[in-house]
Order: structure tokens, then sequence, then C-alpha cells
């Protein structure tokens, strides 16, 4: 066997192991994904989402579940949009590069590697009981938006970074301010990818149930909220609540309640591309 | 080339300023029904009492639609810290409350009262082809679960020789739970001393799941996970030695635990009321909604309603505690 011969067959056998390695992760995923739908997709109904929480599991639904995680859902974006993108825009855009800026932007990084649930201890006690917002949905969005905030702080630096050179110099050139040029310019440019960002932290919060169960969002809400004071559930302590039930109705239920979580968040997912793609077309250097 | 414009970054910030002001004013729901009751009621606490509250406070809207009950799951211990702080008006607890949380409830000027509303039974279980265990003593059960057991009780037939010389895999609720608390408290004679090598879960569910795939496992968990998976899973009578209270090895079951044979493993539910919330005329009203519907509504779920007469005596404890604020609640109304 010649050299080259040697090396197209491990490239050939490196191939396969690839594919091999792709597969894992999907059968295991497809395999959840089936089984969830196959238990779920019979407790899926309009009365399902409309119903309210009860101890007889067929006539138990989510609607107070899934209006909380809307809500939470929204407050988190207003309230870590706009401290994100600005915390971005200062470190990549005002902040002064040095040890300072060195030490912030690990400290950062750092944060994003917090477990929830410490998050949930300091909205706990911040929050809930210094600021006195009690276990209600801002206490909860201020808590998700924490942990929410590093991730988007670093995305939005990459995205500006990723904003030619050229552009600035050409506002500046034009007689420009910084922040007419960061306003008009930069931010433009690059919110396509910031929003991406945005919304894949915000997938994530979705998802969460450790830091909220901690800052006290309750079980069983028999009513919708109609304020950010309201108390609330969300999807995922209501699956948990229903997961730990001991009959098995519950567990469909559960199952059902994942299929609707995990539309939620495909749809998520789905807007992020969707942007990011509508951006890149839009924006051409 | 970039005509997009802010608008959205715009929007988001009066939101955020929009929303601030809408914090100011909570949300009121107005319903018509039976009942011209309004206020809220909030209970937090254990995960394991959680589904009684929640059928009662299900059954309750019926009663008085305007009445808000909510219920959280933190469990027994961070239900209590938030009823000492007087941050809820009930407590759901699967073990009393503790001389430094009653201290925390001293300091706050409040006082409470503990109203017994179910049982449960606490179910020692097997892998049902095992066929050597039939039932096992309280002391065996110390000498498995103590914590100088750790690493050393490993085998079957450490405890009795005539059982296999096999592993002992043992599975049991999480430190956290209350039911571990009961658990070490009757079997060890101290509450959360056991050893540490044993499969703990929060989920029952993952414990059922693991004793029905292991046919050498030992478990413990409460009986209505025991009823839903009869098929996986073998009941072991436990045997306290004691024969004033049904005599020989007792299984677990509604009427055992119920007249009280089936000991010490059968456990006492409790909601707890303090002083403060019953100068409130709806969570009086609920609470009494409560001691009149846990028995049935209990043993829906799965647990064992108290007998009859012992609901009477929750119900003239809780009025007795009532009325001895009864100056203020005339004042509130």
């Amino acid at each position: 066997m010649t050299n080259s011969e040697l090396n197209r067959l491990k490239d050939k056998a490196f191939q396969v192991f690839g594919i091999f390695c792709t597969f894992i992760g999907l059968v295991v995923l497809a395999i959840f994904l089936i089984d969830i739908v196959v238990e779920g997709a019979k407790r899926l109904d309009w009365d399902f989402l409309t119903s309210l929480p009860s101890r007889r599991a067929s006539k138990a639904g989510i609607m107070t579940a899934w209006v909380g995680t809307l809500w939470i859902l929204v407050l988190t974006t207003l309230i870590a949009l706009p401290l994100g993108v600005a915390a971005g825009v200062y470190l990549e855009e005002y902040g002064k590069k040095g040890r300072w800026a060195n030490f912030l932007e690990i400290n950062i990084a750092n944060l994003a590697g917090v477990p929830s649930i410490i998050y949930g201890l300091l909205g706990l006690e911040i929050f809930v009981r210094q600021m006195r917002l009690g276990s209600s949905l801002l206490a909860g969005a201020l808590t998700l938006s924490l942990l929410i905030l590093p991730i988007i702080i670093v995305t939005t630096r990459e995205a500006i970074k990723a904003v030619p050179r050229s552009i600035r110099d050409g506002s500046y050139a034009l007689g420009a301010s910084k922040w007419q040029t960061v306003w008009n310019q930069v931010l433009p440019a690059s919110f396509g990818s910031i929003l991406t960002g945005i919304i894949l932290a915000l997938s994530r919060a979705v998802g969460e149930t450790a830091p909220l169960i901690v800052i006290g969002a309750l079980a069983y809400v028999p009513f919708t909220p109609s304020s950010p004071l309201d108390e609330f559930t969300v999807l995922p302590i209501q699956i948990f609540n229903w997961t730990s039930r001991p009959q098995e109705a519950f567990l469909t239920n559960a199952a059902a309640a994942i299929i609707v979580l995990l539309l939620l968040t495909f749809l998520l997912n789905g807007i992020a591309v969707y942007l990011r793609n509508r951006q890149q077309r839009k924006v051409k250097w | 080339m970039l005509k997009f414009k802010l608008t959205n970054l715009n929007a988001a910030a009066i939101l955020v300023g929009t929303s601030m002001l809408f914090s100011a004013c909570g949300g009121n729901q107005e319903n018509t029904g039976d009942s011209d009751l309004s206020g809220s009621v909030q209970i937090d606490g254990s995960s394991t009492v959680y589904p009684v509250t929640e059928a009662v406070a299900e059954e309750y809207r019926a009663e008085a639609p305007n009445v808000r009950v909510t219920v959280g799951v933190s469990g027994s211990g961070s239900g209590f810290k938030k009823l000492v702080r007087g941050d809820v008006d009930v407590a759901n607890a699967s073990r009393s409350i503790h001389a430094d949380e009653a201290k925390t409830a001293e300091q706050n000027g409040l006082s409470y009262v503990e109203l017994t509303v179910a049982y449960d039974g606490l179910t020692v279980v097997v892998h049902p082809e095992n066929d050597w265990v039939k039932e096992i003593t309280v002391e065996e059960l110390k000498k498995i679960w103590e914590p100088s057991a750790q690493g050393k009780i490993t085998r079957w037939n450490q405890i009795r020789p005539e059982w296999p010389d096999q592993e002992l895999h043992l599975y049991g609720p999480g430190v956290e739970s209350g039911t571990y608390d009961y658990f070490t408290e009757a079997i060890v004679g101290e509450a959360r001393a056991s050893r540490g090598d044993f499969t703990a879960s929060e989920d029952d569910n993952v414990l059922v799941q693991g004793v029905s795939t292991d046919k050498y496992a030992l478990g413990f968990f409460g009986l209505a996970y025991y009823e839903e998976n009869k098929s996986k899973l073998k009941a072991v009578a436990v045997d306290d030695g004691d024969d004033s209270n049904g005599k020989g090895a007792i299984v677990a079951s509604l009427e055992t635990v119920k007249d009280g044979s089936y000991a010490p493993l059968s456990r006492p539910l409790f909601i707890y009321v303090q002083s403060k919330a019953v100068e409130r005329p709806e969570v009086v009203d609920f609470v009494n909604f409560y001691l009149d519907a846990a028995g049935e509504l209990a043993q829906e779920i799965g647990y064992i309603p108290l007998p009859d007469n012992l609901y009477d005596e929750q119900r003239q404890k809780f009025e007795q505690f009532v009325s001895g604020k009864g100056a203020a609640t005339a004042k509130q109304q």
C-alpha cells in the first residue's frame, strides 16, 4: 500500500467516524422526541391549552403556565435587551482596553458559566426581599435577565466586532459623532446577529426551572397574570410538578406540556434564523 | 445600504418604562360566585402535601371564586421559612416545625397552628422477583440505614444469614425531603442521620424506576407511588416489634395506615396557619373548607384520610386558634 493510498483510507475512516458521531446525537434526540410526541400528542388539544391546573389529570391544563411563560419571555426581553446591548456597546466602542477591561471581560465570561440556581438565590435576596417585589413576574424576569445578560453582552460584542472598520471611518469622515456612528451605522449593521444571540439566550431562559422555583414561582395558580406584579407559574415548573406525580396520566400531561415548550423553543429559534438570514441579505459590504 | 432603523430598540425602551409603571398597580380579576368573600390565600411548602392542597384549592374555587388561592412547591423547610416571616398564610408540611423555625415566628410576633390533614404511609419496597424478603423488622431497617452502616452493610446476607450473598442496592428520597426526614427519625432514631451511599432522588418516580429494574434493590417512598406501580414492585411488611398496635409484620395499605397499625412508618401530613393570616376571613373560610374536604380528596389522590373524629378535632383546634385572635378579627371586619 502506497503512502497516498493509506492517507486516502484514513480520510475515509475519519469520514465514517464523523458520520457515526453525528448520528449518535441525532438518534438520541430523535428517540427522545418520538417518545415525547407519541406519549403526549394524544393529550394535546385546545382544552389542554385553555384549562386551569387540576388534580384530575384529564381535566388539567396549562393555560396559566404558558401565559406565565409568555409574560416572563416578554418582560425578560424588555429588561435584558437594552441592558445587555448597551453594556456590549460600551465595552466594545467606548471602554478603554487595559487591565480593567480584561478583568471585566473575564468576569462576564465567568458569569455565563455560573449555575442558574445561584442566580435564583441572588434574585430571591435582591428582587424578592430587598426590593419587595415578592414572588412576582417582575422578580422572575429580572432574575432571568441577570442569567442571560452575560450571553447577550458577549454576542453583542462579537456582532459589533464583525462590523468593518471602514463603515465607522466613513461615518466619521462625514462628520458624525461617536454616538451617531454607533446608533446609525454600527448597531443597525450588527442588529441581526445581536437579535439572534438574544433569542438564543431567551430560549435558554424559557427552559429554566431552578431559579424560578427559588424565587417562589408557584405550581398552582388558578388565574392568568394581569400585571408584572402578579404571581405566576411557568411551563417547566408545571412539567416538573407533573413528572413527580405517581399517577401515569400526569406523565402524559407532562409529555404534552413538553411538546408545547419544545414548539415554543423551536418557534423562537426559527425567528432567530429568519432574522439572521434577512439581515444578512440586507447588509452587504 | 443600512436602512434598518432601530425602531425595535426604541419600542423596547418605551415598553420597559410602561411595564415599570404597570407594576405600581396590582391586577384584579372579578368573578361572580356563591360566596362574597374576596382576597387571596397564599400557600407554599412541601411537595408531598401539594396534591392535597391543590385539590382543595380547585374545589374551593367553586365555593368562593373571588378568592385567589395560590400554591407553591418550594419544600417543607422553605415553606416554614416563609410562614414564620409572614410571607405566606398557610404552609404545607410533611414534618413538624423545627425549634429554630418556631423561634423566628416568635421574634416576628407570629403564632401558628398545626393541623393534620391526611396520612401517608412510607412503603418499603423491593423488586418483584425478590423472593427472599417477605417482612423486615425495624431493627433490621435501622441496621441497613444508620450512618455507621455506610460501606459496611453492603450485602443481603449481612442482614439475615439466610438471605442471598448478593450486593444490596439502596434507593431513597433526597436528603432535602420531608420523607427522608421522617424515615430517618422513625427508623434510625434521629432525623437526617443515615448512611450517604444510597441512590437518592427528589423525584419518587425515579426511585420506582430504580427499584423496579434492580433485583437486589431495597427502597422506600410514599404509598401512592407504590399503589400506582404495584405490578412493578413488591411491598415489604414491616414489624415494629410492638404487638400492641397490630401483631407481627404489617404491609402498608389504606386500612393499616388509617388505624395506626402500620407503625412506625405512617406519617401525618400537615398544614400550618399563622396568626396574622386568620385575621382575614377568606383564610379562615379556606382552612375550614380544607378540613371539611381533605378526607375525601386525600383518598382520591392516593393518601390516607384521618378517621372522621380526628377531623372534628382539627376543626376545634383551628376554631380555638382563630377565636384566640377574636378581637382582631372583629376589628378587621
